[in-house]
């Protein structure tokens, strides 16, 4: 048996033996977890500067707090989230019960991604815990310092049968997706979200796709545009570009792209001083493979601002191009970097049409100070989220929902969403043997009088209070001793 | 006669066109479709008649009436499934707007099964029209008399540029399945699951499986044996077991089974009469080749077969048929039975027939017969299942508040009510931020310092 094949057979095992039923269990896992951040936070943090290039509070501000702020909430919601929920009855239910029971699925895998690895990566496992599932851990193989951290620290705090870390690159990782798993919640690029799509459709098994996409970004002429370039250059250039959700391109009329640019510049200087390669606050490319790919979308374009680049440090400076064609090179793929191409459109309608054109992107930005502008472009386009005059921070209310759709992918999580995903939200009917008589109109014979009872009493909602209930039972049985005379 | 790329580009230009974001317009479809049922309701029993020999009561039942009810819910509730939802927010964005829209996914693909050939079908597409998106219906060419009928009336009562009948067999399918659609809908079997999925891996493209398997049927503790059996043969026999979530076998002890059979077999009298073959409540088996299936398992079988047996080629016939003495590997016990023979297997334990229970993939609906809450209790608790019923055997897909669906080999999504809505809309997650107190905004700007850091964790 291969390495990772044990690690899911161990993991199927520990959850057959059935102790992360309970709710206590599962909240103690999630305490568990909140104890290892509050714990190691310098590891971590060391981990993540070598990774990315992130401060400790960087690190703490992008990746952990939010975090903690979900472990909080899931400790504070799981009895709730995880008890039976009951539904609308209808008349010949009556006296039974009737309820949804969240139930785990079993085994569930979490790929993790690198941009954001803490986050990306222990955020759905929170889901998973809580849903009372198994879960196999692969975190990123290319963030390769927090990915040892992740190995060596999560099995000190949380049940290492339950929830084992499978670290490893593409063998690995295909040898894990050979295996079967009851959800694998994939968190990446479209491209390999298409082989985990179709791998878990050997075993049938459920994906989330948490994926990306060139998110735009359109800027109404008519806006505070100081205010909205410093929103914007601070969604875009945080983790030097690579936020699946970063702002990709902006939208915006002729008249002023020269104001946007002198704005953003300002902004530039103002978080990330003179030289950004010198600024603590300011982070690297991930690796030189992304360094290349990122530097080569630069070719056909006009760099405005920014340009300058250390491919031995995986650096790049914060760049802005200007008078950006839908043909250019940095217009073909989801950036993930820190250029930011300005692509100059004659009015909200062609925005929309050009936007329209791409694939749905994860994130759709708009600042305008019109709601009319605003309710357009939300009413004409698609995409996972829609965020009106800022960037990124629809992503830090627990209560909406997180998530692609179309290329930028299935599924959505945070919060209680998470834990429903990870869930099976299992239907149920109990129901008594007593009250034979009134199933009577359903059996066969078959007759035209029975079936117009059966019309009336199978196919009503109903949903009254307590005593309206006992009242309608009431008249239930007698109507059923009536009908079992006539039949 | 218009090829299938055709098809799929007219809907795809009708969608663009934002013809069915109106709820007005969603509306007046769904308001036609129940039209559509009220006016040929006899032709589609008829139709059923032809493609299953199904009695009148069962079609009506099962596939008129229950549709009726879906539309009835849908009309009544859809302006509410479309209103924003407003969501509770942290400190930080009190002053935003945050709420999540339901959105239409754009052109989806329905594709149904034949043994409820309307229900199947056209309970999603209500879902699918409610959300606003565009549908290609693919109805079962298996049961050909319903597919010619939707076929003719789908256009007649829908809008033919949003909403598209596309027919045809496993060839004519797997070329539909080439194009791109933004949610693929299949009921049926794992084996075509598997092709379905696998087609839309290609494009991203999200899935709901409603598929089946063996549903148990546990009988333990003390049981009212005659009402168990009426429940029991009503649930196992309606359609001659050829539904999704039929009790596919049952498991009791040595004592449960001799009361049980002989009580089985005076319910069967009282349904379908002595000559069950004359009986006009009965179904047939959908075509040659799936009878054949059927009586290859009862040839198979080494159990003993104590009631019924008896079938008729010709008539794609097979009587109600209960089999005793079954052990775990039997034929009966290898796939899904999809038909009107019932396997008892004598297991003296609980305990040992929830392990039995374990060992197989999970099915569609699970089902236990007893008065005894703690046994209901302990069934439930472990097992797993798309639904579970208690007590009786099918009703609990009839409500449209339980989200009806699989897990594991039996599916995964699910519909029925407000959740079919869901099943085919985009929840996409809505912010509008105003301009003012860029200040506090200031506390996530760089040069990042601890005592931001602090105030963050407070606001958020």
């Amino acid at each position: 048996m291969s390495r990772e094949q044990q690690a899911v057979a161990r993991a199927r095992k520990a959850f057959e033996t059935g102790r992360s039923k309970s709710v206590e269990y599962r909240i103690n896992q999630l305490k568990n977890l909140q104890r290892l951040f509050s714990e190691r936070q310098k590891e971590i943090a060391a981990a993540i500067k070598k990774d990315l290039n992130k401060t400790e509070v960087g690190a703490q501000f992008y990746e952990t707090l939010g975090l903690e702020g979900e472990i909080s909430l899931f400790i504070k919601n799981l009895k709730e989230w995880a008890a039976p929920r009951h539904v609308k009855k209808n008349l010949l239910t009556m006296s039974d019960t009737v309820y949804i029971h969240p139930e785990p699925l079993g085994v569930v895998l979490v790929i993790g991604a690198w941009n954001y690895p803490w986050a990306v990566t222990i955020r759905p496992l929170i889901g998973a815990i809580a849903a009372g599932n198994a879960a196999v851990v692969k975190p990123s193989e290319v963030c390769v310092h927090t990915s040892k951290v992740m190995e060596d620290l999560l099995p000190i705090y949380i049940d290492k049968e339950l929830y084992p870390v499978v670290t490893g690159g593409v063998p690995e990782t295909q040898e894990l997706l050979r295996q079967k798993f009851d959800h694998i919640f994939y968190t990446g690029n479209s491209t390999v979200g298409k082989v985990i799509m179709e791998a878990a459709a050997k075993h049938l098994t459920p994906v989330t796709l948490e994926l990306g996409g060139k998110s735009p970004c359109y800027i109404d002429k008519n806006c505070d545009i100081s205010i909205a370039c410093r929103r914007v250059t601070w969604g875009k250039y945080s983790n030097c570009g690579q936020t699946c959700i970063a702002p990709d391109y902006i939208l915006c009329e002729p008249s002023i792209q020269n104001r946007v640019i002198e704005e953003v510049k300002k902004c530039i200087k103002e978080f990330y001083t003179d030289n950004p390669k010198t600024c603590p606050d300011y982070g690297r490319i991930i690796n030189q493979r992304h360094f290349k790919r990122v530097m080569a979308m630069l070719e056909d374009s006009n760099i405005a601002v920014g340009g300058e680049n250390d491919e031995s440090d995986c650096y790049i400076a914060p760049t802005v191009l200007r008078d950006v064609k839908p043909e250019a090179k940095v217009m073909q793929e989801e950036i993930f970097g820190p250029l930011l191409p300005i692509l100059p459109v004659s009015s909200l309608d062609e925005a929309i049409k050009l936007i329209n054109k791409g694939e749905k992107p994860l994130a759709l930005y708009v600042f305008s100070p019109d709601n009319k502008v605003i309710e357009r472009m939300r009413d004409e386009t698609s995409s996972g989220g829609f965020l009106a005059n800022d960037c990124l921070v629809h992503y830090s209310v627990s209560a909406l929902p997180f998530g692609g759709v179309g290329n930028s992918g299935i599924g959505c999580y945070h919060g209680k969403f998470s834990f429903d995903r990870l869930s099976h939200l299992r239907g149920c009917l109990v129901k008594k043997l007593k009250m034979e008589g009134v199933n009577d109109m359903r059996y066969p014979p078959h007759t035209l009088k029975k079936l117009g009872w059966a019309r009336f009493f199978i196919l009503n909602t109903v949903d009254v209070g307590w005593v309206g209930r006992m009242a309608l039972l009431a008249a239930l049985v007698m109507v059923a001793a009536v009908v079992i005379q006539v039949i | 006669m218009e090829s299938q790329s055709q098809v799929l580009e007219r809907l795809r230009t009708a969608f663009e066109s934002r013809v069915t974001i109106p709820e007005k317009f969603r509306r007046t479809q769904l308001t036609n479709l129940m039209s559509m049922i009220k006016d040929n309701e006899e032709q589609i029993v008829n139709a059923l008649h032809k493609d299953l020999t199904k009695p009148k009561f069962e079609a009506i039942l099962s596939e008129v009436e229950i549709v009726m009810n879906e539309l009835h819910c849908a009309l009544s509730n859809l302006t509410s499934w479309m209103q924003p939802e407003y969501v509770s927010k942290n400190l930080a964005t009190k002053l935003d707007e945050c709420f999540v829209r339901r959105e239409p996914l754009g052109v989806v693909l329905i594709i149904g099964p034949w043994n409820y050939p309307m229900q199947l079908l056209i309970v999603p597409l209500i879902g699918a029209i409610a959300a606003g998106n565009c549908v290609v219906i693919k109805p079962s060419e298996v049961s050909a008399a319903t597919d010619n009928l939707i076929t003719e009336l789908i256009p007649k009562y829908l809008s033919k540029d949003c909403y598209a009948v596309v027919r045809g067999g496993a060839k004519e399918t797997q070329a539909l399945l080439k194009n791109r659609f933004d949610h693929i809908f299949y009921t049926g079997s794992q084996a075509v699951a598997r092709v379905v999925l696998q087609a839309a891996a290609v494009h991203l493209t999200p899935v709901t499986l409603e598929l089946g398997g063996k549903c148990p049927c546990l009988i333990y503790g003390r049981v009212n044996a005659t009402a168990a059996a009426h429940r029991l043969v009503w649930s196992k026999f309606f359609n001659a077991g050829q539904s999704c979530v039929a009790p596919d076998y049952v498991l009791c002890s040595k004592a449960t089974c001799d009361a049980l059979v002989p009580a089985l077999r005076q319910v069967l009298e009282d349904f379908y009469g002595s000559d069950i073959q004359k009986s006009p409540d009965m179904s047939r088996i959908v075509t040659p080749k799936h009878w054949t299936r059927l009586m290859g398992l009862l040839n198979r079988t080494k159990g003993k077969v104590v009631v019924g047996g008896e079938h008729d080629e010709k008539d794609r016939y097979i009587a109600p048929t209960v089999v005793v003495d079954v052990a775990e590997d039997d034929a009966l016990m290898e796939e899904e039975i999809f038909g009107p023979i019932l396997p008892i297997l004598t297991i003296e334990s609980l305990e040992e027939s929830i392990k039995l229970t374990k060992t197989k993939e999970k099915p569609l609906a699970f089902y236990v017969f007893s008065d005894e809450s703690s046994v209901v209790k302990k069934v439930l608790e472990n097992s797993s299942s798309g639904g579970f019923c208690s007590n009786d055997g099918i009703v609990h897909m009839a409500l449209p508040g339980l989200p009806f669906g699989g897990v594991g080999n039996s599916g995964f999504g699910h519909y029925h009510g407000h959740w079919g809505f869901e099943a085919f809309s985009h929840q996409r997650a809505v912010m509008l931020r105003g301009w003012a107190l860029e200040k506090l905004n200031a506390l996530r700007y760089p040069p990042y310092s601890d005592e931001k850091l602090s105030w963050h964790s407070y606001l958020t």
